[in-house]
């Protein structure tokens, strides 16, 4: 079962998360002393983001490394496709809305 | 429609050119009734809530989806040089204009020319940094301005 990935990146803890792992995999040892909180608070939320597959673990002897899935920067230029589609929607609206009022009034 | 991501400068810019003389144009993207009309995508549809436009004032606006799901955004102006640009500061927030502080504000500067009775507009977004452009994306998608949710399972499927 995957995690929204959306409510995962939502979480500012979480986006810090991404942003130290995608410079360097760590374990969860080493990223707790990045953050006040407590270290089960921070294993919480890993597990989010391992959920939605933004992060990746390899066993390394008794320890677990957590890595940044490069499979999401892939999404990532999705995301970017459907961001400009937003905007050339708003604008062909947009469009359509001056061609009502060319049509409706003269005020230039 | 020209659209570009400027990583180095945490900025989005677009600009788009529109066939109807500035005074129009800049009504459009500055009266309320007019806005309501085109500045959310179908489904979705924009109800302003109230609307002062004058430096300092503010727009708060929700964006209403087919099941009447509401979200809700501000936008505060800076800055307006009637017909030629204006820049506001943008949020989400609840339906008081409380915002919501999970989300970075960016600064929008709006700028209006006209050339030969048509109007461009260059819309520039300034972010702090750049995992703040990734996030506000991510949240553009998630509202499903463009895209049922179902879309998104078969994405991430890939």
């Amino acid at each position: 079962m995957k995690g929204d990935i959306f409510q995962a990146i939502a979480d500012p803890t979480r986006r810090a998360i991404l942003v130290l792992i995608a410079a360097q995999s760590m374990t969860p040892n080493a990223l707790a002393e990045h953050f006040d909180t407590s270290r089960q608070a921070v294993s919480k939320h890993i597990q989010v983001l391992v959920d939605c597959e933004l992060l990746t673990q390899n066993k390394v002897g008794r320890e677990i490394h957590y890595y940044f899935n490069p499979v999401k920067m892939k999404e990532f230029d999705h995301w970017l496709t459907q961001f400009k589609k937003h905007w050339e929607d708003r604008f062909n609206q947009l469009d359509q809305l001056l061609i009502n009022l060319n049509s409706n009034s003269d005020e230039n | 429609m020209n659209f570009s991501v400027d990583k180095e400068n945490n900025r989005i810019n677009v600009e788009r050119e529109f066939a109807a003389p500035v005074g129009k144009v800049w009504a459009a993207w500055t009266q309320q009734e007019l806005l309501d009309q085109w500045w959310a995508p179908r489904p979705w549809k924009a109800r302003t809530k109230s609307m002062d436009f004058r430096e300092g004032g503010t727009w708060l606006y929700a964006m209403v989806g087919p099941e009447g799901e509401e979200h809700w955004s501000k936008a505060d102006y800076l800055s307006i040089d009637a017909k030629k640009s204006f820049s506001a500061i943008d949020a989400f927030c609840d339906a008081d204009g409380e915002i919501n502080k999970d989300f970075a504000r960016s600064t929008w500067t709006n700028t209006f020319t006209e050339a030969n009775g048509s109007t461009t507009v260059s819309v520039v977004i300034q972010y702090d940094k750049y995992e703040d452009i990734e996030q506000i994306m991510q949240m553009g998608f998630k509202e499903g301005f463009t895209m049922a949710l179902g879309n998104l399972d078969e994405l991430l499927e890939k």
